[in-house]
């Protein structure tokens, strides 16, 4: 599988990571060495194959509809690298 | 050329749990900012999802209710996007194996078309947070308290082709959603919200025009004006030879237009996957079964029933059974004995009257079905003529207050006394001896006059039969 | 008495039987971690403080105490949620966060009477097999100064072998528990996935993550495991009471048991050393009455390239939340929104995570999910039948951890992909949720460890720690200990 530079930017723009160009042709390079690599998984074929997301038979793990008392809002907010009492704060988003 | 327009709507409704659907956070709308939150709901690291059972029980009622297919094996999947009011920057929504599916509402418009839109399908998800801007500060403050309420997103096919069947078909969802108890649809606090896909094409051909989507409008009104809108939007930029452009659109309801929605990230491409802390789910025949069985009876049902049992006119059991408050509130008042019709009437009459004037809707009413049926035996009784009770009604409406209480307080019992009224009747007549001779020489209207005097008399408390019936044998015997 | 030479159990014992107290274990650690630590950089975040004032605390109900690693000193990699306390995943992103909950392990350890030591250092966000690509910079081998120590729980795993703590919990997503302990010469071992809750682990690749024990012996591991497994109402993927104490039933009898050997983990790209020390394990058990066979498990080619498109595509999403709007570190002089984020992130991560991220991304976006993603889930359902077919024949399954022993530091980091083959004995396990343990048998000839691996079925933790066990009373290798220095 060849990964192009435009691949590359397209998924930096979904990830929100911006590389610089040097760094950038270095990623490509790699990602396409390692997905040229995973290719090797084309040879099986899983046509009949249900995908397995999870591994093991677990299955309706509930919780009933129970009121916990909430966290102290200061406790939340605390780690939040801008300060303010209420809210967590961004750049003004406009929509 | 006659354009047609052809719709589809995902409609995003929240459950009326107590509880967020992956953590036990409060669902109440309101409170200050960011204290209805916990690690789980903030997308805190290490915290994991469980889902709230009675999302999924809310989600199958709903499901059943809109004739789908429930799904018996159902995943989450994660649906990624960065954007502020989306703390772990991925939504747990259902893409591949949604609750339900195939489903198909039957509509009735004002206009009369009959018709079933089909429902695509139904998924259950977390709602996002929300976003105020502080113009002092110059920042957007993010307030979680809404983010992981559990919604379920009804997407329809493109069956709709007018404003007036969308909204007969969000009229009977908000119907049946409310009957069933899952959701109190209040479009003002953003529990029943729409988007609207649209595209115009000449009427008489199935090809599908591009469509443009216009996101979250919480009106019946602004759907309505908004789709008018767009559809002639569209049907302009083709008749000048221009060319509709799929995209996202925002209904501005000031301006009374959409606009075209542009952010620089724009990819859309939402990486879905399953959710791999979310066990999947596997619904039985039994659990089935026991949804079914809880199912309320519906709008439709009990119109019929209505008819039949109480022998209500078609109208009024329709106008009653339109809100499952009215249709609660109806039944429970018969259960007390109460006349069906006098019920009916009253519920139509005065109930509308008071919600209307007090800017109510009938699921928030305080006034209960015992206070009406005392009033209602009153009536019947002959405590209380016609006229005062409305009265009464207007007095205790508000705060339920004690009929007997207030009719006593007041001295508002209805004299039934002949001995009583005969005097009243006696005194009337040797004051109008005129209106005697009127009525003796054929003029009717004289009898009315006489009837109000006597009433008057009588401060309006007397029953009115009585009272006619006694002017009648008096002016006989003459 | 050389405190630090004890196991964890042994400690146990001796602070019950009033030998020694826990003020005098917690400060011989500590005083071993302020030795130890210039030269390893196994510990990201010293709780000293804290330690004593626990010790002190847990001394006082050491009369009453019945858990049998009541007050052992311990520490735990810094990707577990500790409240109040750092917890970095050695990334530089999360700045100084300290949650405000702790991990149900960190709850269920703290019931048993644990001493916390302090954070470990790590590969950041648990990516990496040599424990290089930390933000707070490289842990070395205790064994030789100028190797790595395996990743990514690396700290734990030079902790241990430093004697800085009686054991560690670390976590592993594709052997960042098994490897580690290989490398520098411990036993460490990775459960059935679901049976430790996951509640509180910062998720890399959610359905592969599970944390686990490392330490001196697989006695110890059975005794930590013991207080952290158990089904958690917090954790929708943890699993129910499944077994009783794996301690107390901890006999070392492998008589009639049947091992595996499958030559399919002895083929190309192994060490000869290695390969030699794992087979002589099978000798050892054999002679305590274990039937060995070789057999086929001809899907090994196919699991590193399922195993990073599925961690990958799960990091990328795990990850995007880390956005400098929440917690954590933000970047300065953005311009919007889209900047904060670009920023943020681009100068937050390192390298080997935007690796991750990026081939996530890709494997999950439009038009690839299908070959890449997909796919990798219908090989995982094949990798997992492979598995689930070898253990209807075997009780047990040994293979190496790893194909050779330590390298040294900055060899693997200039090629990913040769890194990411290197897990090749390790990955499958977490693709099929099987508990594993490794655990030393042999020096190489520049007297860097060699590890071997027993896996067993799902939820066979038993006969996993009854094999080692087995093995471990007929041998020394658990007990050879670091000289230091630099490799011969």
């Amino acid at each position: 599988m060849k990964i192009t530079e435009e691949m590359v930017d397209y998924v930096s723009i979904l990830s929100r990571l911006k590389l610089p160009e040097e760094e950038k042709a270095k990623m490509t390079g790699e990602l396409e060495q390692i997905v040229s690599y995973m290719d090797v998984l084309a040879r099986l074929d899983t046509s009949e194959i249900e995908p397995m997301s999870h591994v093991f038979p677990v299955r309706n793990v509930f919780r009933a509809d129970e009121v916990v008392p909430s966290y102290s809002r200061a406790e939340l907010l605390k780690n939040a690298p801008v300060p303010d009492k209420e809210a967590f704060l961004v750049p003004k988003t406009v929509e | 050329m006659t354009w047609e327009m052809v719709i589809g709507l995902e409609t995003h409704v929240e459950l009326a749990t107590k509880t967020k659907i992956f953590c036990s956070c409060t669902t109440e709308f309101g409170g200050a900012p960011n204290t209805h939150c916990c690690p789980v709901c903030t997308g805190m690291p290490g915290t994991l999802p469980v889902l709230n059972e009675k999302v999924l029980e809310y989600a199958v009622k709903t499901g059943l209710a809109l004739n789908c297919e429930i799904t018996r094996y159902n995943k989450f999947d994660r649906k990624n996007y960065f954007y502020p009011d989306l703390p772990k920057a991925y939504q747990i929504s259902q893409l591949y194996l949604p609750i339900a599916r195939h489903g198909a509402v039957p509509i009735c418009t004002e206009s009369g078309v009959e018709k079933d839109i089909r429902i695509h399908e139904m998924h259950m998800e977390e709602d996002a947070g929300k976003l105020v801007h502080d113009p002092w500060i110059d920042q957007t403050r993010a307030d979680y308290n809404r983010c992981g309420v559990p919604l379920i997103e009804i997407v329809t096919e493109p069956d709709f082709r007018s404003a007036e069947e969308v909204i007969a078909y969000l009229e009977k969802l908000r119907s049946t959603l409310q009957y069933l108890g899952v959701s109190d649809c209040k479009m003002q606090e953003g529990s029943l919200r729409c988007d609207v896909n649209l595209s115009v094409r000449p009427a008489g051909t199935e090809e599908f025009g591009t469509r443009t989507e216009m996101k979250n409008i919480n009106s019946f009104k602004a759907i309505t004006r908004a789709i008018e809108y767009e559809a002639r939007r569209q049907t302009e930029l083709i008749e000048e030879g221009k060319r509709v452009v799929q995209e996202t659109r925002r209904w501005d309801e000031n301006k009374d237009a959409t606009f075209t929605m542009r952010s620089k990230e724009n990819a859309q491409d939402y990486r879905y996957f399953p959710e791999p802390d979310i066990p999947p789910i596997e619904i039985t025949e039994e659990y089935l079964d026991r949804r079914r069985a809880e199912l309320p009876e519906m709008a439709e049902e009990k119109m019929i029933r209505y008819q039949a049992e109480y022998s209500l006119p078609a109208y009024d059991a329709e106008m009653i059974t339109g809100q499952r408050a009215l249709a609660d509130f109806f039944e429970e008042t018969v259960a007390l004995g109460a006349p069906a019709k006098e019920v009916a009437n009253w519920i139509m009459g005065q109930i509308m009257r008071q919600l209307s004037a007090q800017g109510m809707e009938a699921k928030d009413m305080t006034f209960t079905p015992k206070t009406m049926a005392r009033l209602i035996a009153l009536v019947s009784g002959g405590t209380l003529n016609r006229n005062t009770a409305v009265k009464v009604f207007d007095a205790v409406f508000m705060d339920d207050g004690d009929v007997d209480a207030y009719v006593k307080e007041h001295g508002l019992e209805q004299v039934s006394d002949a001995g009583l009224v005969n005097t009243a009747v006696e005194e009337v007549f040797a004051a109008n001896p005129k209106s005697i001779e009127d009525f003796k020489s054929g003029k009717e209207k004289a009898f009315g006059f006489l009837m109000g005097q006597t009433m008057q008399k009588l401060k309006g408390k007397a029953d009115p039969k009585v009272v006619n019936a006694a002017i009648r044998s008096k002016l006989g015997q003459m | 008495m050389e405190l630090m030479e004890l196991t964890a159990l042994e400690l146990g014992a001796a602070i019950k039987k009033g030998e020694v107290s826990v003020p005098e274990a917690t400060r011989a650690a500590l005083n071993r971690v302020s030795e130890a630590n210039p030269e390893n950089n196994a510990f990201i975040t010293v709780t000293a403080e804290a330690a004593m004032a626990r010790a002190e605390e847990l001394q006082k109900g050491v009369k009453d105490a019945s858990a049998p690693l009541y007050g052992v000193p311990m520490a735990l990699k810094d990707n577990i949620c500790t409240k109040g306390v750092k917890t970095s995943c050695a990334s530089k992103i999360l700045g100084d966060f300290a949650p405000v909950y702790d991990a149900t392990l960190v709850e269920k350890l703290e019931q048993g009477g644990n001493v916390l030591l302090g954070k470990l250092n790590m590969d950041e966000f648990a990516m990496g097999s040599t424990s290089e690509t930390s933000y707070y910079g490289p842990v070395k081998n205790p064994w030789a100064t100028d190797h790595v120590p395996g990743g990514s729980s690396g700290g734990a795993a030079a902790a241990v072998a430093a004697g800085e703590c009686w054991y560690a919990v670390g976590s592993d997503t594709g052997g960042s528990i098994r490897q580690p302990a290989s490398y520098c010469g411990v036993t460490g071992m990775k459960p059935t996935y679901g049976t430790v809750s996951r509640y509180g682990l910062i998720a890399y690749a959610s359905s592969l993550d599970q944390m686990g024990p490392l330490a001196r012996t697989a006695a110890d591991c059975a005794a930590v495991l013991d207080a952290v497994t158990g089904k958690d109402k917090r954790d929708g993927t943890s699993l129910g009471g499944t077994y009783g104490s794996l301690l107390a039933a901890l006999d070392g009898k492998v008589k009639g048991m049947k091992i595996g050997i499958p030559d399919d983990c002895f083929g190309d790209g192994l060490d000869a050393e290695v390969s030699q020390a794992v087979l002589a394990v099978a000798e050892v058990l054999r002679a305590r009455g274990a039937q060995v066979e070789h057999f086929a498990l001809p899907v090994m080619e196919y699991v590193v390239p399922t195993y990073y498109i599925i961690a990958a595509a799960e990091a990328s999403s795990n990850l995007s939340r880390f956005d400098g709007v929440k917690y954590g570190w933000r970047a300065e002089g953005y311009e919007d929104l889209t900047d904060l984020y670009n920023k943020t992130r681009t100068e937050g991560f390192g390298a080997e995570v935007k690796r991750r991220i990026l081939l996530g991304t890709f494997v999950l976006s439009t038009g690839y999910y299908d070959a890449y993603y997909k796919k990798a889930l219908q090989v995982k359902a094949v990798i997992k039948k492979a598995y689930d077919e070898a253990f209807s024949n075997y009780d047990l399954i040994l293979t190496p951890v790893a194909p050779t022993t330590a390298p040294r530091l900055g060899e693997s980091l200039s090629d990913p992909l040769k890194m990411y083959l290197s897990d090749i004995y390790t990955v499958p396990l977490n693709l099929a949720g099987l508990p594993g343990l490794s655990m030393p048998c042999g020096l190489d000839q520049n007297g860097m460890p060699i590890g071997a691996q027993l896996i067993g079925p799902a939820l066979g933790e038993q006969k996993v720690l009854n094999a080692a066990h087995a093995f471990q009373m007929d041998t020394d290798f658990h007990k050879m200990a670091p000289k230091g220095g630099t490799a011969q």
